[in-house]
């Protein structure tokens, strides 16, 4: 007992290289105080608020907080159709919207590791989009489709393919947001993915070479293990964002004169339809409800295209 | 490497060319009047409207102030963001405190949390703060952010050396003289890449602003949501609203692009 003393006692070996502050020092929670004070009043209140509402019957018309009326709006929920007319937009729209930016990318990338000239400028090129207001591309691409005066529409005409009605279908209203998306994001993410195929070792293509590996098998079997990290990266983040996909529909709604993704819906996410239940028809008790099924979507996305990303490892 | 074909050039333009022209030909639209941008073939030269349409956005859907306020909302949202960031995340990376492990993880958990779960009691808070149409509705709830704290963690903890730290506190410095002669130095260029793109994420946020500002005192994109839906017949105005709209952040690009793609991504992607 008396060793053990003299081992924690001033004298001890590490007493060159003094500790960060005492354990009672205040410092720390000073450095993290700004952030969890602002986060509990305006991030985890809201949230936990956000179950007490949605068990209540609140609406602005109402007075003051509504009515307990315990799992009936999630009850309503389940036999909404206009909830499952969202849901089943939202899941196609992040298919459409995630699926080609990040194949494309990858394409892209592998392209960009030629040996190139201007290879500066062309990626200025492809980060241009990222730079560009999310809400102008939302316009500019629903002017680009719009029915009459469309340039898509001409190109389509110049190859005698009929004019297409794009915000009117549900499948080719689908391309036209996914395109927004698409065309803002697989630049960033080839940009991404290049960086971290140049810091790929070389022998290791070297190696595979050798073996009789042709660039194909090189690329399943050197490029995507490798590049998981930036993979998961980029697939969970997009899938996060996709899921909550708002400002894109919100825009090519309004230049229908409709707030509702089209005047059918049939573009309306859950996300448009958690705005227009708490915010244009002011039913907050609803719109709660709503809020927690995104969060379960959202959940349940990320962990698949997690689980699917995660696979590149086990095939090799 | 091998050298590349004509067609990887051919591949590679056709995906630059992708990326500029829908914005390109924003630009040439909003030089042009509305019977130009509806004339099949299109017209692909520049029209003389251009100063009319500016006229008209800045007149008829206040413009000026969605600018104003955009820049106002997103410059302090990124100052407040990495001065917030870079103290927590240091705190984080570098100092030992009790409870240090669990609310880390409570901060990574909530990256993960989508913004619109609590946008409903927010709004009711706002009202009862008296906030609500005010810019202070906008600010506030964002001057804070889980990814910041999570990306100056991460980069804290590579760029600044324990034995720097230990020497600084051997030599008798105070907690403010480590931060501002040992951490800040350190972070500045982890910070500068945070700001980017925090300013980037504040410029572009809509719901929340659609949701708590009125139309006469918008910031940017909600200026446009009115312009879309009030005059979606009116193309010139509107497509010059989108260019308007997009020149700070395209600034921004114009300034620090060469940078990002030459130096701030490739040294991203080693971390």
């Amino acid at each position: 007992m008396a060793s053990a003393d003299k081992a924690r006692s001033p004298g001890g070996s590490d007493a060159r290289r003094p500790r960060p502050p005492r354990a009672g020092s205040l410092v720390p929670y000073l450095y993290i105080a700004p952030f969890f004070l602002v986060f509990a009043l305006f991030g985890l209140f809201p949230m936990v608020a956000t179950a007490y509402v949605s068990l209540t019957d609140w609406s602005l018309l109402g007075t003051g907080p509504g009515r307990w009326i315990g799992a009936d709006n999630y009850e309503r929920l389940l036999h909404d159709p206009y909830m499952w007319n969202a849901a089943r937009n939202t899941v196609s729209l992040f298919v459409l919207a995630t699926v080609p930016q990040l194949v494309l990318a990858l394409v892209i990338a592998q392209l960009l590791d030629w040996a190139l000239r201007a290879r500066t400028l062309i990626s200025l090129g492809l980060l241009l989009p990222y730079f560009t207001s999310v809400a102008a591309v939302a316009i500019v691409f629903s002017v680009l489709f719009s029915r009459d005066f469309g340039l898509v529409n001409h190109l389509l005409d110049l190859v005698g393919a009929g004019p297409v009605d794009w915000p009117a279908g549900r499948l080719t209203s689908h391309l036209t947001v996914a395109a927004m998306v698409n065309w803002r994001w697989t630049g960033f993410n080839a940009l991404i993915y290049f960086s971290a195929i140049r810091l790929i070792p070389r022998e290791l293509y070297e190696t595979a070479a050798i073996d009789g590996a042709g660039r194909w098998r090189q690329f399943w079997h050197v490029t995507l293990p490798m590049l998981r990290l930036a993979l998961v990266f980029t697939a969970v983040l997009s899938t996060i964002g996709n899921i909550q996909l708002f400002t894109e529909p919100l825009l090519f709604s309004a230049t229908q004169g409709n707030t509702t993704g089209g005047s059918g819906r049939q573009f309306q996410t859950l996300a448009l339809y958690l705005y227009e239940e708490g915010f244009r028809s002011f039913d907050f008790g609803y719109a709660s409800a709503i809020a927690w099924l995104l969060v379960l979507v959202t959940a349940v996305a990320a962990l698949l295209s997690l689980a699917l990303v995660l696979r590149i490892r086990s095939e090799d | 490497m091998r050298r590349a074909g004509p067609w990887v050039y051919a591949a590679l333009l056709a995906v630059v060319l992708g990326s500029v022209l829908p914005l390109a030909w924003s630009v040439l639209a909003s030089s042009q009047d509305n019977a130009a941008i509806g004339r099949t073939p299109p017209v692909l030269v520049p029209g003389g409207n251009l100063a009319g349409n500016l006229r008209r956005v800045f007149d008829e859907a206040a413009f000026g102030t969605a600018i104003v306020n955009s820049l106002v909302v997103s410059g302090s949202i990124t100052l407040c963001v990495v001065v917030s960031s870079t103290l927590a995340g240091f705190a984080f990376a570098k100092l030992r405190f009790r409870g240090r492990r669990p609310l880390m993880l409570l901060v990574v958990s909530t990256m993960l949390i989508p913004p619109q779960l609590g946008i409903v009691p927010l709004y009711l808070l706002m009202g009862e703060l008296g906030w609500t149409g005010r810019l202070e509705a906008v600010i506030v709830p964002s001057v804070v952010s889980a990814f910041g704290v999570f990306f100056m963690w991460q980069y804290l903890g590579r760029a600044v050396a324990d034995e720097l730290l230990d020497a600084a506190r051997v030599d008798g410095c105070s907690a403010g003289a480590i931060m501002r002669h040992v951490v800040v130095p350190a972070a500045r260029p982890g910070a500068a890449v945070l700001a980017l793109f925090t300013f980037v994420q504040a410029w572009n946020d809509f719901m929340w602003p659609l949701v708590v500002l009125d139309p006469e005192n918008p910031t940017v994109p909600v200026a446009l949501s009115t312009l879309a839906s009030g005059y979606y017949e009116d193309y010139s105005l509107v497509l010059t609203g989108t260019v308007v709209g997009t020149v700070p952040t395209l600034l921004l690009f114009a300034l620090l692009g060469r940078r990002i793609v030459g130096e701030i991504m490739p040294r991203a992607a080693g971390h």
